[in-house]
């Protein structure tokens, strides 16, 4: 069986493996900012390299539990991994809008306080704060039943960071709405359990 | 009329200071005899600009028709057909009718003007256009009276356009200006850069470039001028009227609701590109202010 097989190769694969692999793209992608490889205005293209690889992640992040219950595949230890990945691209994005970009405190708080795109941006890294703080396994003993509430977080910080993507993009663009299209999807299949729990 | 603008300094700008006195006394007296038709052309500030590489200029485009990132169009628009071109010219005119590039090449006289772009979405260039004035080829096609716009229409071509088979716009595209913008000697039909023909992806083969309004309402690749008594309608104005108004003149006080308009990014200047002011109207303030005496920039944004 297929779905044994991946289960069987996951339980291989250590989970710092997981994390070289993923954060490859960050040398390579600065190399490509300074060699001319991100095009001519490098500063966008990284902020935008890095929101996106962010956002991917995310959507990974959610589809780990939906494989397990829907079709056996058990992904799930790497679902930390995936969720402190994801934020460290967001990190890298922010540092990049504020220190390259904006390029100053004044225009940073301007912004956060009068483009609603990045006052949603914002508050999804600030949701995802406490997630990141709470990502070793001492915070998982601690707080027990409480972490698990904690990451339901996940769901408002994915349907913001999508409607970011959709809110920054021009037009009528595709590819921003297949996007949040996906994370809507992914959240709906959570729909009947969570109904449940909070019936019972 | 050819030459009625000049920038005070020029690319090749070994000009010894004498040959510069002398071109200044020229302008002045010519301006004397009002042979110039709008005062204070000349402007110093044209000193610094030294033009972005043929590189920055085009690779980095925004051409929707070609896809909307910034290297689409340099990736794409190879497949546009620019020959044979006609540009339709209709509505309030005298002599209208289909004319082709080559009739309106040999009518114009082309001279190289280097401006400043400015984009709505906070990065800029200095651009060396070649091109002529917008106001030679509107007299050649007789402006009526009456006309108060002009609407200018790019092609749409689906076989040759990867981008318009997502309505990312409502294709064609369209924009617009008042009759006095249009007429205003700054205004000019681009059809080269650097002494070059005009690559497709910034336009070819004939494109408008309206130096103090952002990049958008500088139109590409156009089909069709029609001078009309009413305002013409124009692309992003129809995709959000809120963030995109007719006139969209460059304006550091008055934001885009995404976008600091107070600030730009000049393209090419690398990872650690420092943010510039911009200026208003582009820097070309003395140039364009009086066609908008009395009126509220911030409502007629
Ligand atoms: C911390 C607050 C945030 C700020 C200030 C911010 C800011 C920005 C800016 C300025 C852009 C570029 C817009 C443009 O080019 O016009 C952008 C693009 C983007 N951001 Fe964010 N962002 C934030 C958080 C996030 C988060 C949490 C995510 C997702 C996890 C995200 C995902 C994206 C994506 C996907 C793009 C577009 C990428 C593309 O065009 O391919 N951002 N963001």
């Amino acid at each position: 069986m297929l779905v044994d097989r991946i289960n069987q190769a996951a339980r291989k694969v250590p989970t710092w493996a997981v994390y070289i692999v993923y954060l490859i793209p960050v040398p390579v992608l600065l190399y490509m900012a300074q060699t001319g490889g991100l095009g001519r205005e490098p500063i966008n293209a990284l902020e935008r390299e890095l929101g996106e690889i962010a956002l991917q992640l995310v959507i990974i992040g959610l589809c780990i539990s939906p494989l397990r219950r829907f079709i056996g595949v058990n992904l799930i230890k790497f679902r930390r991994t995936i969720g402190v990945l994801a934020f460290t691209y967001v990190v890298l994005h922010l540092l990049v809008w504020a220190v390259l970009d904006v390029q100053s405190i004044d225009r940073v708080v301007a912004d956060i306080i009068k483009r609603p795109y990045i006052t949603i941006g914002m508050a999804a890294f600030i949701l995802m704060l406490p997630l990141a703080l709470t990502s070793n396994n001492t915070s998982v003993k601690w707080l027990g039943a409480v972490w698990r509430r904690l990451h339901l977080l996940t769901y408002p910080v994915a349907i913001l960071s999508g409607v970011h993507f959709v809110w920054l993009s021009k037009g009528f663009q595709l590819e921003p709405l297949v996007y949040l299209t996906v994370i809507l999807a992914l959240l709906a299949l959570r729909v009947p359990t969570l109904v449940r729990k909070v019936a019972t | 009329m050819a030459h009625r603008w000049k920038n005070t300094l020029t690319r090749a700008d070994a000009t010894p200071l004498a040959a510069y006195m002398n071109r200044r006394q020229i302008m002045a007296g010519a301006m004397g005899l009002g042979l110039i038709g709008a005062a204070g052309m000349a402007r110093s500030q044209e000193a610094e600009l030294e033009p972005n590489s043929w590189e920055d200029i085009t690779q980095y485009n925004n051409f929707y028709e070609f896809g909307t990132g910034k290297s689409d169009p340099a990736r794409n628009a190879h497949t546009l057909t620019t020959e044979p071109w006609t540009v339709a010219i209709d509505g309030l005119v005298d002599n209208p009718g289909d004319y082709s590039m080559g009739q309106i090449m040999e009518a114009m006289t082309i001279e190289e003007r280097i401006y400043r772009f400015r984009c709505v979405e906070a990065w800029s260039m200095v651009i060396p256009w070649n091109g002529f004035e917008l106001a030679d080829l509107l007299n050649l096609a007789g402006v009526q009276e009456g006309a108060k716009y002009v609407a200018f229409e790019t092609a749409l071509r689906p076989d040759e356009m990867p981008g318009v088979r997502f309505p990312v716009l409502d294709w064609p595209y369209v924009e617009g200006l008042r009759l006095d913008e249009a007429m205003h000697p700054l205004t000019m039909m681009a059809t080269g850069i650097y002494g070059k023909p005009i690559p497709n992806q910034n336009g070819a083969p004939i494109r408008l470039v309206v130096p103090w309004k952002y990049g958008f309402k500088s139109i590409k690749s156009i089909v069709r001028i029609t001078v009309t008594e009413d305002e013409p309608p124009t692309s992003w104005n129809k995709a959000n009227g809120r963030e995109y108004g007719f006139y969209s003149n460059v304006n550091p006080e008055v934001d885009h609701p995404r976008w600091s308009q107070a600030s730009e990014r000049m393209v090419g200047g690398g990872l650690f590109a420092k943010r510039q002011p911009t200026l208003m109207f582009n820097g070309y303030e003395e140039d364009v202010a009086s066609l908008y005496d009395g009126m509220d920039l911030r409502a007629n944004f």
